[in-house]
């Protein structure tokens, strides 16, 4: 039992110590698996992941993760393991081919459990969208794990994996981590491939892990990052090396608080917590200093017209013919194929964007939307440009508020709202954090977001340390 | 913006190739008219002289080596015969 509580490095340690064998570890996670009531897991291959184990056990440790459960959201394309984006218009695909992100964590050693379930095609905050149904919040199973990685951060809160994968488009990795009291982190955009990642956003898609600390992140993002020719938008550059950075005090870093996050209509909790942490970075040695990005309010408004534009585009894919669903009858023309497929394939919310992006770009209107979310994008990336010249890091609230319980937001707008923190860092491209800090007086977990410069997840590693060592709640567990 | 209409919705549906029935176009009307109203904030901004983003990191388009690499297996759709798709024809007859 105390087996699945040690962190993936811990875990990583003590099978490269012989403490334990992979199989055991593998047993220990299935077991609870078994005894889930999250609804984390959309497939669990428990054949596959013993066999895995069982030949791991059998060569010498090579690389970091040898022998690590993990398990990968399910817009990551998996080799054999049914894919679907928590879609019903994927279901029954079995992919031919693993991504390279999930490519590198097997060649790292990692052990795949199996695939988590997320919002439908990544498009949602709460995991209440998946095709499948929603998955619970490990510390309140009447409230919502976040998403759309929700099951991402519920597997690892609740002991399921040592660690897992997430895709991160407005928000999607950092607000389901602060939802579930786990550490998620987005790389810069370019820094891990997308090769093999479900498309919904792709000038805004990033895939990375989600863990129980600050050293995991750093690790897994360690494995999963570099180039890669597979991805024309792949950066050129090296995996960061991380180690160092964990191991780094906070003297000396400079740390902005963006007063455009925390005037308005902040839950006072959430604001005691980012309060707490900037005490917790300046007591380690850190400047706190006041920024302005003058632009945030535009954000929102941007990114739900950009996003849904691109996944107009990219979702256009799915029509009945390559993939999945097909419906309608045999003497049907090909476009009612396409309709009548798309239409029984496609949930709600997914059309609701498809909608507003085929809007956002059709004739006539791509100047006003389209082209003006663009500009706008430009100034917000200039705002940080701007802040990080005085600043090494931007320290804000992940959320507006704790998770909210399931059912409870209903119109479309108020869903959105919820990314408000997390949404600018992916529309500048930037790398980001979320970490835990605190819990409300309710039991519920509370993270805060740090921000940095472009390729700078060594800083945000570093600062994001300070915080969990100083805040203290790393330890605590759901019942 | 104004209030979409039914035909809107029904243009922009055909466009997005989305079968919708009566209850979805109403809802998708609604749904879509107040999220559009929030999206006219962006006509506040003065982007005068702004050149849109396009992408988060400016690149070149990288070219790859020709080189041929392994292939993926033939096409499992949800209708396909000897390793190709099966679709209705494309080509309507003449009438």
């Amino acid at each position: 039992m105390t087996l699945v509580w040690k962190t993936a490095a811990e875990q990583a340690r003590a099978i490269a110590a012989r403490e334990v064998s992979a199989v055991e570890l593998v047993r220990a996670h299935l077991d609870r698996i078994a005894a889930d009531t999250t609804g984390a897991f959309l497939h669990v291959d428990a054949e596959g992941a013993l066999a895995r184990a069982r030949a791991l056990d059998a060569a010498a440790p090579a690389g970091p993760l040898h022998g690590v459960p993990v398990a990968l959201k399910d817009m990551l394309v998996t080799e054999g393991l049914p894919t679907t984006a928590s879609s019903k218009i994927l279901a029954g695909w079995v992919p031919p081919y693993d991504g390279t992100a999930v490519a590198r964590l097997r060649a790292a050693g990692a052990i795949v459990l199996g695939k988590l379930s997320c919002d439908e095609f990544a498009m949602g905050s709460s995991n209440e969208r998946a095709a499948t149904g929603p998955v619970k919040n490990p510390w309140d199973p009447t409230r919502v794990p976040g998403g759309s990685s929700g099951g991402s951060a519920a597997a690892v809160a609740a002991g399921l994996c040592a660690a897992s994968l997430g895709t991160d488009t407005g928000g999607s990795i950092r607000q389901p981590a602060a939802f579930c009291g786990v550490v998620g982190l987005k790389p810069t955009y370019g820094r891990v491939s997308r090769w093999g990642v479900i498309a919904f956003a792709s000038s805004l898609d990033q895939v990375g892990p989600l863990a129980r600390s600050v050293e995991d992140v750093a690790l897994l993002t360690e494995v999963i990052a570099g180039h890669d020719p597979l991805d024309a938008t792949s950066i050129a550059q090296p995996a960061p090396r991380l180690a160092d950075a964990v191991a780094a005090p906070a003297a000396g870093l400079r740390i902005g608080l963006p007063r455009e996050y925390l005037e308005g209509d902040l839950d006072p909790e959430v604001r005691a917590a980012t309060d707490r942490a900037a005490a917790i970075l300046r007591d380690a040695g850190a400047t706190i200093v006041d920024v302005s990005l003058p632009h945030t309010k535009y954000a929102l408004p941007a990114y739900y017209v950009i996003a849904p534009a691109e996944a107009s585009s990219n979702l256009a894919r799915y029509d009945g013919v390559r993939y999945g669903l097909r419906a309608g009858d045999k003497r049907q023309s090909l476009l009612d194929l396409y309709r009548n497929s798309r239409g029984a394939g496609f949930g709600p919310e997914v059309k609701r964007r498809i909608m507003l992006g085929t809007f956002a770009l059709r004739s006539g209107y791509y100047d006003a939307y389209y082209r003006k979310a663009q500009q706008v994008r430009a100034l917000i990336k200039r705002d940080f440009d701007e802040a990080f010249a005085a600043v090494d890091a931007i320290l804000s609230p992940t959320t507006p508020a704790p998770p909210w319980r399931i059912g409870e937001v209903v119109r479309p707008i108020d869903m959105y709202r919820a990314d408000v923190f997390t949404l600018p860092c992916n529309l500048a491209g930037l790398p980001g954090i979320s970490v835990p800090a605190a819990f409300t007086s309710g039991g519920l977990p509370l993270g805060v977001q740090l921000v940095g410069r472009p390729l700078d997840e060594a800083t945000l590693v570093r600062a994001a340390r300070a915080i969990e060592r100083g805040a203290g709640v790393a330890g605590r567990r759901p019942s | 913006v104004d209030a979409l209409t039914r035909d809107d919705v029904e243009q922009i549906a055909l466009l997005a190739r989305l079968a919708l029935d009566d209850a979805e176009l109403e809802q998708m009307r609604v749904d879509l008219t107040a999220i559009l109203v929030h999206m006219d904030a962006l006509a506040e901004v003065d982007t005068a002289g702004v050149a849109p983003m396009t992408h988060a990191v400016p690149m070149d388009l990288p070219l790859r080596e020709d080189a041929p690499g392994p292939s993926l297996p033939p096409p499992t759709g949800p209708d396909t015969d000897d390793g190709f798709f099966v679709v209705p024809h494309v080509i309507e007859k003449a009438r």
